[in-house]
This record gives structure tokens, C-alpha cells and sequence, in this order.
């Protein structure tokens, strides 16, 4: 933001009925935006815990954070587009996952599970090289430029209007599939076999191999589990929002500031994490308001001359980026679990 | 990994010279290591005399210092940081800053004590950000500090004024006091600078592993429960290691800003910090050599490949995921697994099985490059044709017989990798018993 302050608002005309009216569109505006905001803030927030489930689980199984995580999603993305420029989009909504799975598994298999005897460190550098390669590799096939990832035609339209917003029917379709995936996915964990299986596989790994079942196995399915449901998740994000080659480096971090806010290997904490990280950068974005203004709302003036100039009028949009870690990082000092974390990490 | 360096640590201290205290032949002898490194950092740039060598030395240098300055972290207290960036950034901001203030106030202030106040803005910095993160090691240490850098990296381009946006702040480094008619203008006289000052931060730092305080980090990284019972704290002996890698991440910032003359918010961000872990840990983080070598060899790989080929930063992840598979030891790692053999003159029982296990890891990396390579060309530079140059060979990548002859050297070489690798693997061991018998006897 170039200049300092804000334009003063136009002033309302001085008849009490005008007044009344512009109020009203005023009210109406607001109420537009925290609408707007609050879907988009929940639609971020499912997408954000489509791959923090993922993460959760793969690191409550193996006690390690999947750096590479994100790389996933991303990978999910670009087989998306490439799936779908041949066969759709519907049928690439099912097979990117099922192929990013395979890879998952096969890097658990014959990567992760050699270096676990290297110990906890080496297991997170070997996924962070994981991340640095892959971004590599999807530069070198897809380029750095955006790809051209299209919202398919069926579901091109305008779902409802607010006030004056078009809501899209996609994002809808999104937030219904995340919500779908996770009844599903909680469903499974508490209520079949498979899902018990895993839930004491992540506890009691020596019980559960004494009462006769493949642990190896059982960790590598959840790895190629975990990786498809974050390739889902950027199959279906691709289009919405931009599919490049940064995707994965934009997002990682934010990913690990749902998985540590909400506590490490907790997934309702990893749901509220989700919802409150989406929600809390989704508004963040549509205040546009500084620190200048606050101190001018209080009388003091502060332009650019005064010393920190930048601080002072950085507004709350801008911030957006760095909100996530601060609360991070305030999180980690006060409560080092996180919100629902039984662990210390 | 870490046991290893405990075990070398253990026999450096056992086979100290007993000479007589005070006996100043002996602590030369002691020290005389330095001396050599002293000499070779002064003889370098008769030997490589081109303006590529010496920037490059120059680069060298400055990444030996951040590299030893993270394993104060990663290697000796066991802390595995993603924003070691952050301080060396700093470190080069206020180095920028202050320099062009020293400039325009006309103060006699001469440009080698400069990285000493990056070092003291490194430390600052570190003293704040440390007491949040240095609380919890482990993963909770290496998120905060993820966090961290990523809060400091947005910060980078939202505070304009400090960190220049995107084109960064330039300064004049010929500008400053003029000792010994020395004005830093050729990068000749650059070079020695880094050069002094990494021999000076390395020793600083070496030294700092042969203190109690060295030790403690040790023990923070092997048992932290422990050290709560032997009445030390934990979190303080952290904070401690933490604030004077800090230190040294800034003197290596203010060089990489003296050397360059501009700072951008590239400095801070976080490539660079998973520049130096790369460095460190292929270099070997259980050895106080080990990032120094990996510094050495990352910054001539950045050099050197990027000139051959575009996709060097592909073949980099590679590199680091192999080590990490591999060789979690790094190359000093590597190394002075061998010393023992070199000592007691076995080596030789080596040649056969490493020379063929060489071998076939180089059919498989000439096969694997080659894919790569037509990979490449076929995908992203489609516009330039299918004739590409190779190992000095034109090659069509649209033809079949390149992917044929590659995919047979890349498949043929493993096999081979396979075979040769448990012959390695027990002379090796064959031969580490053989010494081991031949010490008792």
C-alpha cells in the first residue's frame, strides 16, 4: 500500500432517510462479507484438513511430520490437469488419488521404511529432500508458469447469490466432498475393523503384530492412505485456486501450523485447527484496516515520516500471510501441546 | 550417527600428546592444524588464480562459517532448525544498514570489524527468538523454527523500508575507513577478509566443542533428561548454543553482504536455510569437519552444475536424499569410518570391492542423468529441437536407441550396485575385524 492512510469514507447526505438507506447497504455489505467469508473460511479449512488428517495419522503412526506432504497435494493437482485434458475430470478425480496412493506407499516402502533405523531426524530430512525433488520434478514436466486447470463445464455456474456475490457451484461441490470424505474417513476409523486395526496399530504396534497382523503393512497403507487424501484434496483445489509448481512450498508450512496448533497426532484437534486456521486467514484477508488507523481512531497521527512507517501501516490483509505462524508460534511458547494435544512434542 | 561422534570425540581426547604444561613446542604441535589451514587459506588463491576461483572461494568461505554455525545446532546439541536463514539475513541487514549509516556519517570505522556487529545483530536476534523456541527440542523446535522463519521471511517483503522489497539495499563497500591502503575494491582482498574471519570462526567455534559447555551440548543432544539431574538446565544450555550459532550465522551474513554489496529478502528466506541443512548434513553433521567439507562441496556444486545444466537443483534433492538413505553419517562420516583402516595399513583390502561398487554407481548415475536429461529436453525445451549435447556426445532424444542404452545402463548398473554392494559391505567389515584382532593381540 502506497499511501499511507485511507481515503476519509464519503459522508453520508445530511437527510435522515438517505442516511437510513446508505446504512443499510452499509449493514448489508458487512453481512455479505462475513457470509462470504465464513463459507470460504470453512471451504479453506476442510481442504486444510483433507491433508492434515493425512499428516496427523501418518505422524501418529511413525512419530515423524511428513514434510513432503504437500508435495502430494501438489502431485495430486498436476495429475488431475493431465488426467483430465484425456479422460475428464471426473474419472481423473478418481485415479490421481489412486495413483499419488501408490506413490506414497512405494516411497514408505522402500524409502521411509530403510531410513527409520537412521532415527527421527533422519526420517524428516529424508522427506524434506522427498519435497525439494518432487517440486523439482513437477517443474521440470509442467514448468514454473501456471498450468491451465479448468473448473469442469458441469459445474460452471453460479450456485446462489448474496446481495451481489455469485457464489460458484464448485466451491460448493468442494466443500462437499471434504465434508463427505471426512464423515467417511471417521466412519471408517471408528466404526470397522480396519479402521480398529489401525487406531491400535498407532498405540500398541507390538500387540497388534503379536495378534497376527502385517504393522509394516498396516503403516504403509496409511501413508498411501494419508497421500491420496491429499492428492483429493489438490485435484479438486486445483482448479479453484492456482495450480503451479509453489503450490506445495505455499502451503507446507501452513499445513504443519494445523498439525502443531491443533496437537500433534490429534485429529479433532486437527479438524478445529483446520477450521480456525481457514477461517482465521480468510477474514484476515477482507480487513483493511492498519495499525495507523487504530491509532488515528484514538486521536494520534502517524504517517510516513514517523520512525517504523512500515509497521504502523502494514494493514491487517497484508498481514494474512503471517498470521498462521504467529499463531504458531504463540501457541508453541504458551501451550506446547497445542489445543487438544495429549503429547508433548 | 551420533554415537560415532561420541566415540571419535572420546579417542581425539585419549590420544592427546601428555606433553609437559607449558611446553610451547607441544601446543604448537597441538595446534598446528590451524597453522596448516592458516597457510593453505593464503597459498589458495596463488594456485587458482581465474576471478571464477576466487568468487568462488570467497562463497566457500562464507558457507564453511554458516555451515559450522548450524551444526552448533543440528550436530552438537541435537536442535534441527529450519531458519538458521533468519540470522544470517539479519546479520547481513544490519550490516547493510550500518555501513551505508557509517558512509554517510563519515565515522573511522573500517570494513573488516563489520561482520563482528552482523555477528552481534545475529546474536541479538537470536536471544529473542530463542527464548521462544529453545523451550522444546525435537519436532516442536524444528516447527518454531519453521515458523519463525516463515513469520520473518512475509515480514521481509511487507517491511519495505527496512528490507528494501524486492531489489534489496546496496552499499558501497570501497567507502568505508581505509586501513593499510586496503580498500576492498578487488574481490582478491575480499577473499582474504572471509578468509581470516572463517579461520577465526572456526577455530572459535572448535574451540567451543573442547569446552564443558561443548560437552553439555553433547549431552542435551544424547539424553536431555539426564542433564535435568546433574543439576544443569536443559532449556538454558539450548538457548545458549542456539544464541552463539546465531552469532556465527550473522558474521557469515555481513561477509555474504560485504561480498555481494546488496542484501535482498532472499537472505532470509527459506531456501537459504535448506541450503545450509543440505550442507551440513551432506557434509557429515558427527564430525566438527563434516559441514565444513559439505559447505565446500554444495557451493561448488551450485556453481559448477548450474553452469552444465538446468535441472542441477533436481539432481541436488537426489544427491541429499541418497546421503540421507545411504550414508546418514555424510561424507566426513564416510571418511573417518576408514581412518581406522588407513592407520593399521588394510585399506588396500578395500580397493577390489570399492573400486567395482564406484562402478556400477556411476553406470547408474550416467544412466539415470541421461533420462533425466532426454526427459528434459523432450518435455520443457521442446522449442529448441531434439539434438541436444551430452557427455560431449550429440544425442536425438527423440530417437529410441538414447532411452534404450540409458534405461540398460541404468537397470544393468543397479544389478551390478547390487551385487557389489554386500562385497563392500564385508570386506569392509572383514577388514575392521582384522584390526580389531590384530589391537588386542
Amino acid at each position: 500500500m502506497e499511501s499511507p492512510r485511507h481515503p476519509p469514507r464519503k459522508r453520508a447526505a445530511t437527510s435522515p432517510r438517505k442516511r437510513g438507506e446508505v446504512r443499510s447497504a452499509a449493514e448489508k455489505l458487512v453481512l455479505e462479507l462475513i457470509l462470504i467469508s465464513t463459507l470460504n473460511g470453512v471451504l479453506f479449512g476442510m481442504l486444510l484438513f483433507l491433508m492434515a488428517s493425512g499428516l496427523t495419522l501418518i505422524f501418529s503412526m511413525m512419530g515423524v511430520l511428513n514434510f513432503a506432504h504437500a508435495s502430494f497435494y501438489m502431485l495430486g493437482a498436476f495429475f488431475g490437469f493431465q488426467i483430465s485434458r484425456y479422460v475428464g475430470f471426473w474419472p481423473a478425480l478418481v485415479i490421481a488419488p489412486l495413483l499419488v496412493g501408490v506413490i506414497g506407499a512405494l516411497v514408505e516402502r522402500y524409502g521411509l521404511r530403510n531410513v527409520h533405523r537412521h532415527g527421527h531426524v533422519a526420517e524428516l530430512l529424508f522427506t524434506f529432500g522427498l519435497a525439494f525433488v518432487i517440486e523439482e520434478v513437477v517443474q521440470m514436466i509442467w514448468g514454473k508458469a501456471p498450468v491451465d486447470y479448468r473448473i469442469p463445464a458441469l459445474l460452471d455456474f453460479t450456485a446462489f447469490t448474496v446481495f451481489s456475490t455469485n457464489y460458484p457451484a464448485y466451491k460448493l461441490f468442494m466443500l462437499l466432498i471434504s465434508i463427505g470424505i471426512f464423515i467417511v474417513l471417521l466412519a471408517v476409523l471408528t466404526r470397522t475393523r480396519v479402521g480398529l486395526i489401525i487406531q491400535a496399530s498407532l498405540t500398541h504396534p507390538n500387540m497388534v503384530a503379536m495378534l497376527g497382523h502385517n504393522v509394516p503393512r498396516v503403516f504403509m497403507l496409511v501413508f498411501g492412505l494419508g497421500c491420496a487424501l491429499a492428492a483429493v484434496a489438490g485435484v479438486i483445489a486445483g482448479p479453484a485456486l492456482v495450480t503451479q509448481s509453489n503450490m506445495a512450498g505455499l502451503l507446507g508450512p501452513i499445513l504443519f501450523v494445523v498439525v502443531v496448533v491443533g496437537g500433534l497426532g490429534s485429529l479433532p484437534g486437527a479438524f478445529v485447527a483446520s477450521l480456525l486456521i481457514g477461517l482465521i486467514q480468510t477474514f484476515a484477508v477482507s480487513v483493511n484496516a492498519s495499525l495507523a488507523d487504530l491509532f488515528g481512531a484514538i486521536g494520534l497521527t502517524l504517517d510516513a515520516r514517523s520512525p517504523f512507517a512500515d509497521l504502523w501501516n502494514v494493514t491487517v490483509a497484508q498481514i494474512a500471510p503471517v498470521i498462521p505462524y504467529l499463531l504458531l508460534v504463540l501457541i508453541l511458547a504458551l501451550r506446547p501441546t497445542g489445543l487438544f494435544g495429549t503429547r508433548e512434542t | 550417527m551420533t554415537e560415532a561422534a561420541g566415540q571419535v570425540g572420546n579417542q581425539i581426547a585419549a590420544s592427546r600428546p601428555a606433553a609437559p604444561a607449558g611446553s610451547w613446542i607441544a601446543a604448537l604441535w597441538r595446534h598446528a592444524i590451524w597453522l596448516i589451514a592458516a597457510l593453505v587459506f593464503a597459498c589458495l588463491p596463488l594456485l587458482f588464480r581465474s576471478g571464477t576461483a576466487l568468487t568462488m572461494m570467497s562463497l566457500m568461505g562464507i558457507m564453511i562459517i554458516f555451515a559450522l554455525s548450524y551444526n552448533m545446532l543440528l550436530g552438537q546439541t541435537g536442535l534441527l532448525s529450519f531458519g538458521h536463514a533468519v540470522y544470517y539475513g539479519l546479520g547481513a541487514f544490519f550490516v547493510v544498514h550500518a555501513m551505508n549509516a557509517i558512509i554517510r556519517a563519515k565515522l573511522p570505522i573500517p570494513l573488516p570489524v563489520m561482520p563482528l556487529l552482523g555477528g552481534i545483530a545475529g546474536l541479538a536476534f537470536a536471544i529473542i527468538f530463542g527464548s521462544v523456541s529453545t523451550r522444546r527440542g525435537g519436532t516442536a523446535f524444528a516447527m518454531i523454527s519453521l515458523g519463525l522463519a516463515e513469520l520473518v521471511a512475509s515480514s521481509s517483503l511487507i517491511l519495505r523500508g527496512f528490507f528494501g522489497g524486492e531489489e534489496g539495499i546496496t552499499t558501497n563497500r570501497t567507502r568505508l575507513l581505509r586501513v593499510f591502503d586496503w580498500n576492498f575494491g578487488p574481490q582478491i582482498q575480499v577473499y582474504y577478509l572471509i578468509a581470516a574471519w572463517c579461520l577465526i570462526c572456526m577455530i572459535a567455534m572448535y574451540a567451543l566443542t573442547r569446552t564443558p559447555f561443548g560437552r553439555m551440548c553433547n549431552a542435551v543432544r544424547e539424553n536431555p533428561e539426564r542433564i535435568e539431574f546433574i543439576g544443569c538446565s536443559r532449556t538454558f544450555v539450548r538457548f545458549l548454543a542456539f544464541c552463539l550459532a546465531g552469532f556465527f550465522a550473522g558474521v557469515a551474513g555481513a561477509l555474504a553482504a560485504i561480498n555481494f554489496e546488496i542484501v535482498n529478502a532472499s537472505y532470509v528466506g527459506l531456501q537459504q536455510s535448506g541450503i545450509v541443512l543440505l550442507a551440513a548434513y551432506i557434509g557429515g553433521t558427527g564430525h566438527f569437519i563434516g559441514p565444513a567439507l559439505g559447505a565446500i562441496l554444495v557451493t561448488y556444486l551450485q556453481i559448477m552444475l548450474s553452469d552444465v545444466t538446468e535441472i542441477w537443483q533436481l539432481y541436488f534433492g537426489l544427491m541429499f536424499i541418497a546421503v540421507v538413505m545411504f550414508a546418514p553419517g555424510g561424507l566426513a562420516g564416510l571418511l573417518m569410518m576408514h581412518a581406522p583402516l588407513l592407520r593399521a595399513r588394510v585399506l588396500r583390502l578395500l580397493a577390489v570391492p570399492y573400486v567395482l561398487l564406484g562402478a556400477a554407481a556411476s553406470i547408474v548415475g550416467v544412466g539415470a542423468i541421461v533420462i533425466v536429461e532426454l526427459t528434459h529436453r523432450l518435455v520443457v525445451k521442446t522449442t529448441e529441437g531434439t539434438v541436444m549435447h551430452l557427455f560431449g556426445i550429440s544425442i536425438n532424444a527423440a530417437a529410441a536407441g538414447p532411452w534404450l542404452i540409458a534405461a540398460v545402463l541404468t537397470a544393468g548398473g543397479a544389478l551390478l550396485m547390487r551385487a557389489a554392494w554386500p562385497m563392500a559391505a564385508h570386506a569392509f567389515s572383514d577388514a575392521t575385524a582384522a584390526v580389531q584382532t590384530g589391537e588386542r593381540s
